[in-house]
């Protein structure tokens, strides 16, 4: 890790948090302003991603390689030092987080050239991959700042390039419109409460900066109703975005029909972002040794969780659409992700960290091979995957080893997170925890095996007389799929690097809010 | 005789007073209140008028849509390219003071917000034309009974 | 009852945010839909603004005069810092109102104004589509379409 922080030059290691957010902004103009008549327009437009996406993935390597050897990294926006002006600050909590999004981001571009040609119409493509770019600048952004408002902004500027990469499927599906809409209100509603709860915390302190909120809140103690007010309202609007369990119907529709490659990047980052950004707030802005946010983690949030883990699982087993089954999967994934959260010990705090982190890989790989179906076949319903095993065999055992993990079969990435969460809750004393985790395995298993089932053991449809011809999907589509896939099995048999980066996280959770402003690294 | 034409002449004389207020407004607003982003919608709501009152077609001559598109690019590159410019001199993202390290009275960040603001001018304008052209221009598809 | 006037613009703020948040919920129409959405937004603008209320405060713009008045002599330092303990500025002894919640509540509005257009051109695309903008009857033509298994269009 430490070699390519030296393959970097210094200047874009200091100047890396401000860059991270500028350069793909800066990018999407340039794509926008790209002519959307002539073909050769998407081809330049592509590129344009891939190279930032790409960039920006050594940057995040380089800001981690920081972090890990020399502590926080801080910059300030404009040369104003925080708290008056913005200020970056990235530490083990937040450069996982960049890493991820940036590395799925590239993998996610490469799968994209075929992709979007299948799904978008020529003249939309060029404004695409600039939505795209605004949306990755967003969510990079997000987890990036250290100013509460400015988390605001890019939380909207994601949120709002993500409702049009989701009505962007309508040429394939015009459910999308319906459900980019949905999404659109429930986004707005969930960011303007977190908005709302950023007033209230300003009123309080009369800060913006997330540091200087923590230390004045440390004088103000948990017995402010304005505090309390503050902490409810963030937590409602972050819940919104990061699809916590009552608040989730807006993410089946909008991973169901978005575009294939969208759906990877959104499963997989999205909410990512926003529970990293419930974590920031509610471990290192407000003290989760106050009563009322203790309290709040272990009823509401653990709470919250187990009922996603049930409830979702067993929707995911009576959808009909793969996508769908996915999706709210993806909403019981989170559930066990705000079960380790809601436990607030360091175990916990582990596993729900190391299960983010483990869930991006393969569910980023699940929709990936689904997108792949499509590509092919046109396949979106589970009855249709009869036979796929044989017409698609690379695609199928991509996402058949993805699929494992998501189960938690020993040996993939999968497996290795519940273990931590099952210990944890053990550790807790939380065995109802721990049943409610076999329980919703076994639901897993069910409808990841009804997926398989269908393509393993079903005879492939017939075309005529003969069965339909083996056909794989495109090789720039297999290799991010397969690079997916086995990072869910090589980090599930050595987890020593995700386990790491999710302890050290966990660790600076465990400090509580952080207070300290020691001088900035970055600029003069 | 044309049904409209008190409507016409009054908006002939206010349409350019509207854009010169724009101007005032963007101008001003190193003293007082105002900036690009109240400029930028004044100034796109003199354009509007003009659709309004002499038709879409016309308009969209006068300010056309390939320019908006252009336009909203260019305002968000003016913004950028003033950090990257500031990134460059040494600084740190938009950090205006290198504009002019050494005057005394913040010159650099006199520069620096004028260009930003310049580049919000151009975005909020065109977005805002944008916005009305992409809705306006839908007009004809409906009939009075669909709503 | 004057606790009632103190906070009257509190007041106005709940009222509106609720009033939006039921015509998003009780809504089926997504034009109104939106108008609920941007009532409950606007709310927000006016509770950030409350926020840069500071009593006694002037508008945030140096005046010329005074600055130069401070530079002079200061005869109204002593009276302005008895009631000022949030004015801590050293060269102008006057209080200002925060500009800062008028600045976050622009951004706010920016983006405001960003949701209402991409959920209007949704609208229009939905109307375009299906023919209507009335969610239950978008819902029942989505339904067969779920029953037969081909997806839409």
């Amino acid at each position: 890790m430490s070699s390519i922080s030296h393959i970097l030059p210094s200047w874009v290691l200091t100047h890396g948090p401000a860059l991270l957010v500028v350069l793909p902004l800066l990018m999407a103009v340039l794509v926008a302003l790209l002519p959307s008549k002539n073909t050769g327009a998407e081809k330049i437009a592509w590129m344009a991603v891939l190279s930032t996406a790409i960039i920006c993935a050594f940057i995040a390597f380089g800001i981690l390689g920081q972090v890990v050897s020399h502590g926080p990294v801080k910059y300030a926006m404009g040369g104003w030092e925080p708290p008056i002006g913005i200020g970056y600050y990235i530490d083990a909590l937040s450069a996982p987080i960049l890493l991820l999004i940036t590395l799925i981001a590239v993998l996610c571009t490469l799968y994209a050239l075929p992709s979007v040609v299948a799904e978008i119409e020529p003249k939309k493509r060029s404004p695409f991959y600039a939505a795209f770019l605004v949306s990755f600048a967003g969510l990079l952004g997000m987890v990036a700042t250290g100013d509460a408002f400015n988390v605001f902004v890019f939380l909207e500027v994601s949120s709002l390039s993500t409702y049009v990469l989701v009505a962007m499927g309508a040429s394939r599906d015009r459910r999308a419109l319906t459900s980019a809409y949905k999404y659109l209100m429930m986004g707005s509603i969930g960011a303007t409460f977190f908005v709302i709860g950023i007033g209230f915390l300003y009123m309080q302190t009369g800060t913006l900066n997330m540091m200087d909120i923590a230390r004045i809140l440390q004088d103000v103690g948990p017995d402010s109703r304005v505090v309390k007010l503050a902490f409810v309202f963030i937590v409602v609007g972050l819940g919104l975005k990061l699809a916590m369990f009552p608040l989730h119907t807006w993410l089946p529709g909008a991973y169901a029909y978005a575009p294939s490659f969208v759906t990877a990047f959104l499963a997989a980052t999205a909410t990512k972002a926003a529970l990293y950004l419930l974590l920031r707030f509610g471990f290192t802005v407000f003290d989760p040794s106050w009563t009322f946010i203790s309290k709040f983690f272990m009823y509401l949030l653990a709470g919250a969780g187990i009922l996603g883990m049930l409830i979702a699982s067993l929707q995911a087993i009576f959808q009909n659409d793969i996508r769908r089954v996915l999706a709210f999967s993806s909403v019981a994934q989170v559930g066990y992700m705000l079960l380790g959260i809601g436990m607030t010990t360091t175990l916990g705090l582990t596993a729900g960290y190391l299960h983010m982190l483990n869930h991006a890989m393969m569910k980023g790989a699940l929709f990936l091979a689904v997108g792949a179906f499509w590509y092919r076949f046109g396949i979106t319903q589970v009855s249709d995957m009869r036979g796929l095993g044989k017409t698609m065999p690379l695609t199928m055992a991509g996402f058949t080893i993805a699929g494992l993990s998501l189960i938690g079969v020993p040996g993939t990435a999968g497996f290795v997170s519940k273990l931590a969460l099952v210990r944890a809750a053990a550790e807790n004393g939380w065995w109802w925890a721990v049943g409610v985790i076999v329980v919703t395995s076994i639901l897993a298993i069910i409808y990841i095996g009804r997926l398989i089932e269908q393509a393993y053991f079903q005879p492939a449809p017939k075309q005529g007389a003969a069965t339909v011809a083996k056909n794989e999907a495109p090789m720039i589509m297999l290799i991010p799929l397969w690079i997916l896939a086995l990072s869910a099995l090589v980090f599930g048999i050595d987890a020593e690097w995700t386990t790491g980066l999710a302890e050290a996280a966990a660790h600076v959770l465990e400090g509580g809010p952080i207070l300290n402003t020691p001088p900035l690294s970055g600029g003069h | 005789m044309n049904p409209h034409v008190i409507l016409r002449v009054v908006a002939k004389m206010l349409i350019p007073l509207i854009a010169l207020f724009a101007f005032y407004v963007q101008f001003h607003g190193d003293f007082g209140p105002g900036g690009g982003f109240q400029a930028g919608v004044i100034f796109a709501s003199s354009i509007i008028l003009y659709a309004l009152i002499f038709g879409m077609a016309a308009a969209k001559k006068a300010m056309p849509p390939s320019w908006v598109r252009i336009g909203m690019s260019l305002g968000v590159l003016l913004y950028g390219g003033t950090g990257v410019a500031t990134w460059l001199l040494g600084g740190n993202f938009l950090d205006y003071t290198r504009f002019a390290p050494e005057s005394t009275h913040a010159a650099g960040q006199h520069w620096g917000i004028f260009s930003v603001e310049l580049g919000v001018l151009c975005t909020v304008a065109c977005a805002m034309l944008a916005i009305f052209y992409a809705f306006g221009s839908r007009v004809q598809d409906l009939s009075d009974e669909d709503w | 009852m004057i606790d009632f006037f103190a906070h009257y613009n509190y007041i106005v703020v709940v009222i509106l945010m609720m009033t939006g948040l039921y015509v998003v919920f009780a809504s089926s129409n997504m034009i109104k839909k939106l108008v609920g959405l941007s009532l409950f937004q606007t709310s927000v603008f006016l509770l950030y603004i409350t926020l840069g209320k500071v009593t006694g405060g002037k508008p945030p713009i140096v005046d010329p005069s005074e600055f130069k008045n401070d530079h002079g002599g200061g005869h109204e330092v002593a009276q302005a810092t008895h009631e000022a303990a949030t004015a801590a500025h050293d060269t102008a002894q006057v209080i200002y109102s925060n500009p800062l919640p008028h600045v976050l509540i622009l951004t706010a509005i920016v983006v405001g104004v960003a949701t209402l257009a991409i959920g209007l051109a949704l609208v229009v695309r939905t109307r375009e589509t299906y023919g209507t903008i009335e969610e239950d009857e978008i819902d029942g033509l989505d339904y067969c379409t779920n029953l037969e298994g081909h997806t839409g269009s």
